[in-house]
């Protein structure tokens, strides 16, 4: 039963979706891989930038691929603010201290969504959320391939603002090496911002691409948050580049999974994957760090 | 081990164990039943993240094994509940010493390690969602059969005796480890891995011994939460709600701490009803109060709430004895 | 100097957090005497999960009963008990049964005289059968999962139909739906959610729909929350069954009716069992598209009954959707007030002896009198609805239909 016909559209549509999930990676990687933190609060982020989304759409008619030109920014500023103001104030540069910080983060975002909008699950019909590209033996619907371009682009941009410019430069430095980024005059309080700034950026990316074809309520950010993780290492954590690669593979395995163990069981050929990388390859798959 | 170490640890469970005779209030009867739990898995949580230095993020595994186990023994092959209660810590603690086994001789560690245990929990809970004997998305329902055999009461009191004894021998547990050789091993590893191995402690095998010690306590929560509330699912067993509250418990109690988790237990559940109390019937706003409050109490207390009071302990008793230039030492 | 201005801090704050671990105890403790000194009322325990995964059900099933409150206060309250009002003590099960466990012990120190509610199987299980420790009376608003029932408990009752059934009914009413339009579908797939309702009702599908002239070509099990179906749609498109079963939740169902509207994939007919959103208003009228002609088994009011469209009216009005877990708690509260009212009291073991031998039928549901069997409502059935138009119509059984089924699906 698994013929062509069936095979090659599954890759495609893992490929489409993976993409998403590698947006939503990346976030979580620049974090990990800068502040050595795991962000509990990923998933209530991605969940209020979805809403942020939906309500630009619903008060101010904005369709969501532009009200992302408004979200990214206003989402790096939130993130810079949460990480700079919040975070690092409150969790004294203890490891455990951040992880319960941002748990804490998570259970007030997730529950002011909940006691502001409740729990209904709200969705944004567009007519062209419908469309499709007719390329024969598949149909690839239009919101999924614009996702996957925009997300190259990003991944792009985020490359190139890593490599090329003085602040992806100072990001690097104090990843890899904290203390003398520190003695080097780089502020490292301001990049840890940044970086927790560009990662929340993403998300709002991320939703904007999400909510023509999917849906919101205060829980649907938590959806992504454990394929996410698994993206992270198998791309290598911190690893722009490996985020994306990991992103578009485990796209491709949930998708093969899914269509030969089922849906349920499905998921399980991915954390096995996520193990067995930890166990023998815990750099990832895709090697190098930022 | 000295009669001086076990002293305070015998002042709780006695202060503990006089509840029942004070509360007659099933809610606050209830309430200290769920606290005692999560001491519980916090206590498992603490051996191997708070001594050993080893954060997990998948302690439901060993959870959801001991509530499975529990629940299946008896339902499926009728065997007694306190034998599937005693079975079900077991194989808690083997489960324990085969993903510590794994994941430690690979080397796994820090949020690695984290990661890995996550992803074991995971795989065990969508296991546990498909496969028949776990009654797959079904779940497990024990009967209701209120024995004393059956490990079931018509009172709530039995139940609170049974998880303060469990909750005892754990901080006994904890106690001896940190009076122990194997601690002090494991305290090494935790501080400083390759001196310790330089100076040719096993590190590998203490790290997984820990972890077997860990997941066995934190398996019988699990099992009583099958046995207190005779249901289980996938969700519930495996699910990453009770890991967090097994890390929760500790970091706020206090890390490392014999005491740290029942502590931390103690504060976050009263948090919960608390947040309750001043939010009212508005769905949502309770947590977001607790969240809150959680983030102060890292924000004011960041080695604990028990180091608060170590702290104030401290200060107290320096204000007791007269010292030269109290002031500056505390500066100092 | 910054050491000893924090010290000062902390002392500071464990004098404020002594002062709130005292306020947490006596606030429980003091709780139920505040309660207690209010005047003539009657005590009910609302207990939905608002908050958690189940919240919009949850949320949805506490609006339903407190509008019920409200009218039976506002119409005098409990005549027998001289007009003494309902004073519903809300909970909030937080979507677990340990959160349902302590909810109930709270309501039963307060001095409810019955609950309603717990919306999941799981946070039913664990209520009722906390409330049984106190011959609490336990009313289940929703709750299919048939051990609910059995497991011999005196205190709790069910007012809904159990799972088996609703299976039942299900397949029945398929068959018959199929044998008047001349049996256009033969082969079938089932798509389902991976919890108690999704695998138990697939498993009977699939054991049932055999003998009965169908083939089941594939049955897909997924988990919620899912986030793509086009593998699923994929499946199907590739063996292109005449009829589609989805037993899935809400969220999920909108997904997968979505990309099968984007994949072009229009098999004869879609029938849904407790199909989250093939029955729910909010579907209809945000994918009117996708929801066109989509059969559903479900929970429903009974069409005729002018109650249940005022009750529509009402909800609508507070720009809510009148879902089931609205009519069906709303009619829950109805139930209990008339056990109430006949046993004159508000003592729990005549609340429940005036429960067994309830034959109250003034609810919204198509259910008929009501007669509890251990603890079981046995009128209580679902009911098939289409979406036809920009509405739900009842097409099966006859004697509740407000239309006639439209299968198979017109082609566009």
């Amino acid at each position: 039963m698994l013929s062509p016909v069936i095979l090659i559209p599954a890759v495609l549509n893992g490929l489409l979706i993976g993409a998403v999930y590698a947006l939503v990676a990346l976030g979580l990687t620049l974090i990990y891989g800068v502040l050595h933190i795991i962000n509990f609060a990923h998933g209530a982020l991605l969940t209020a930038a979805m809403f942020a989304a939906f309500f630009v759409h619903r008060l101010l008619g904005l369709d969501p691929y532009l009200a992302a030109v408004l979200l990214t920014p206003l989402f790096f500023v939130f993130g810079y603010g949460l990480q700079r103001f919040i975070i690092a104030p409150a969790a004294h540069g203890e490891d455990r201290n951040i992880l319960l910080v941002t748990l804490g983060l998570a259970v007030i975002i997730e529950n002011g969504l909940l006691y502001a909008f409740r729990a209904d699950t709200r969705t944004i019909n567009l007519d062209y959320a419908f469309r499709v590209i007719d390329l024969g033996i598949v149909f690839l619907a239009v919101p999924r391939v614009v996702a996957f371009g925009v997300v190259i682009v990003v991944a792009l941009i985020l490359w190139f603002v890593m490599s090329r410019t003085d602040t992806g430069r100072a990001i690097r430095a104090v990843a890899k090496e904290k203390l003398g980024a520190e003695l080097s005059g780089i502020d490292v309080a301001h990049i840890y911002a940044v970086t927790f700034g560009l990662g929340t950026a993403c998300l709002a990316i991320a939703a904007c691409l999400l909510i023509p074809t999917y849906y919101v309520n205060p829980q649907a950010g938590n959806a992504f948050v454990l394929i996410a993780f698994t993206i992270v290492v198998l791309g290598g954590m911190g690893s722009v580049a490996g985020a994306l690669l990991g992103g578009l593979f485990v796209g491709v395995v949930e998708s093969l999974s899914g269509l030969y163990l089922g849906e349920s069981l499905g998921q399980l050929g991915i954390f096995v994957m996520f193990i067995l990388v930890l166990l023998f390859r815990p750099n990832g798959l895709f090697g190098e760090r930022i | 081990m000295t009669a001086r170490l076990l002293l305070p640890l015998l002042l709780v469970v006695v202060a503990l164990a006089l509840v029942p005779a004070v509360v007659t209030s099933n809610v606050a009867l209830n309430f200290m039943v769920t606290v005692l739990l999560i001491a519980l898995v916090g206590q498992g949580w603490n051996v191997l993240g708070g001594y050993g230095g080893q954060y997990s993020f998948g302690h439901s595994a060993f959870f959801g094994t001991g509530a499975y186990v529990t629940a299946i023994l008896q339902v499926r092959y009728g065997v007694n509940a306190w034998l599937g209660f005693a079975l079900g810590i077991a194989t808690g603690a083997l489960v324990g010493a085969a993903i510590g086994a794994v994941s430690f001789r690979s080397g796994l560690r820090g949020s690695y390690f984290a990661l890995v245990t996550l992803a074991f929990a995971e795989v065990l809970r969508i296991l546990a969602s498909v496969t028949p004997i776990t009654g797959a998305g079904v779940g497990t329902l024990i009967k209701l059969d209120l024995r004393p055999e059956a490990l079931q009461f018509q009172s709530r009191v039995p139940f609170y005796w049974i998880i303060l004894a469990l909750v005892a021998i754990s901080l006994i547990v904890a106690r001896v480890i940190e009076a122990s050789r194997f601690g002090a091993w494991l305290v090494a590893v935790r501080e400083n891995e390759s001196a310790a191995r330089a100076l040719g402690v096993n590190a590998t095998l203490m790290k997984v011994s820990a972890m077997t010690i860990s997941a066995a306590i934190t398996a019988a929560a699990g099992c009583f939460y099958a046995q207190y509330f005779l249901f289980v699912d996938s969700g519930i067993a495996f699910g990453p709600w009770i890991s967090v509250e097994a890390l929760l418990a500790p970091i706020i109690g206090g890390i490392g701490t014999v005491f740290g988790p029942l502590l931390g237990a103690l504060v976050v559940k009263m948090l919960g009803e608390l947040a309750k109390l001043v939010a009212g019937d508005a769905p949502g706003l309770d947590l977001v109060i607790y969240g809150c409050v959680l983030i102060l109490v890292v924000a004011f207390a960041p080695r604990g709430v028990g180091g608060v009071f170590h702290e104030f302990y401290n200060f107290v008793s320096r204000a007791w004895t007269p010292a030269p230039t109290p002031m500056r030492r505390r500066d100092g | 100097m910054t050491k000893v201005r924090s010290g000062l801090d902390r002392r500071d704050f464990l004098q404020t957090s002594a002062l709130g671990a005292f306020a947490a105890v006596t606030g429980i403790v003091a709780a139920p005497a505040v309660l207690r000194a209010q005047g003539a009322s009657v005590k009910l325990g609302v207990l939905h999960p608002v908050s958690g995964a189940l919240s919009y059900s949850g949320q949805q099933g506490r609006l339903g009963a407190t509008i019920a409150i409200e009218e039976i206060n506002a119409a005098g309250g409990i005549k027998a008990l001289g007009g003494a009002k309902f004073e519903p003590m809300l909970g909030d099960a937080q979507s677990t049964p340990d959160g349902g466990n302590a909810e109930v012990e709270k309501m039963n120190a307060a001095g409810v005289s019955s609950i309603i509610g717990g919306y999941a199987s799981s946070i039913c299980l664990a209520a009722s059968q906390t409330a049984a420790r106190y011959d609490l009376p336990y009313l289940v608003d929703v709750g299919v999962a048939d051990s609910i029932v059995t497991r011999g408990l005196k205190n709790t009752f069910r007012f809904g139909p159990g799972f088996g059934v609703i299976a039942k009914t299900a397949l029945d009413n398929l068959v018959t739906i199929n044998d008047q339009a001349g049996k256009p579908a033969k082969s079938v797939m089932i798509v389902h959610e991976d919890s108690l309702f999704g695998s138990g009702l697939a498993k009977l599908l699939n054991a049932q729909l055999p003998g009965r002239g169908f083939e089941v070509l594939e049955t897909i099990a997924h988990p919620t929350p899912t986030r793509d179906f086009n593998n699923v749609v994929l499946k199907i498109k590739a063996r292109d069954p005449d009829l589609v079963i989805p037993a899935d939740y809400y969220n999920e169902y909108v997904l997968l009716a979505r990309t099968m509207q984007q994949q072009r994939v229009r098999p004869k007919g879609i029938y849904s069992v407790l199909g989250g959103a093939a029955s729910s208003y909010k579907f209809v009228k945000e994918f009117p598209e996708a929801a066109q002609y989509i059969m559903d088994c479900n929970h429903w009011f009974d069409p005729r009954n002018a109650k249940a469209l005022a009750l529509k009216k009402k909800v609508e009005d507070k720009g809510q959707f009148y879902t089931y877990e609205v009519f069906m708690n709303y009619s829950c509260v109805l139930l209990l007030a008339d056990a109430i009212e006949r046993a004159a009291s508000a003592d729990r073991a005549k609340i429940i002896a005036a429960l067994e031998s309830s034959t109250f039928a003034g609810h919204l549901m198509p259910y008929g009198p009501t007669k509890f069997v251990n603890g079981q409502n046995q009128g209580a059935a679902p009911v098939n609805t289409q979406v036809l138009g920009n509405d739900i119509q009842v097409i099966f059984p006859a004697t509740f239909a407000s239309a006639k089924p439209v299968f198979p699906m017109p082609r566009a």
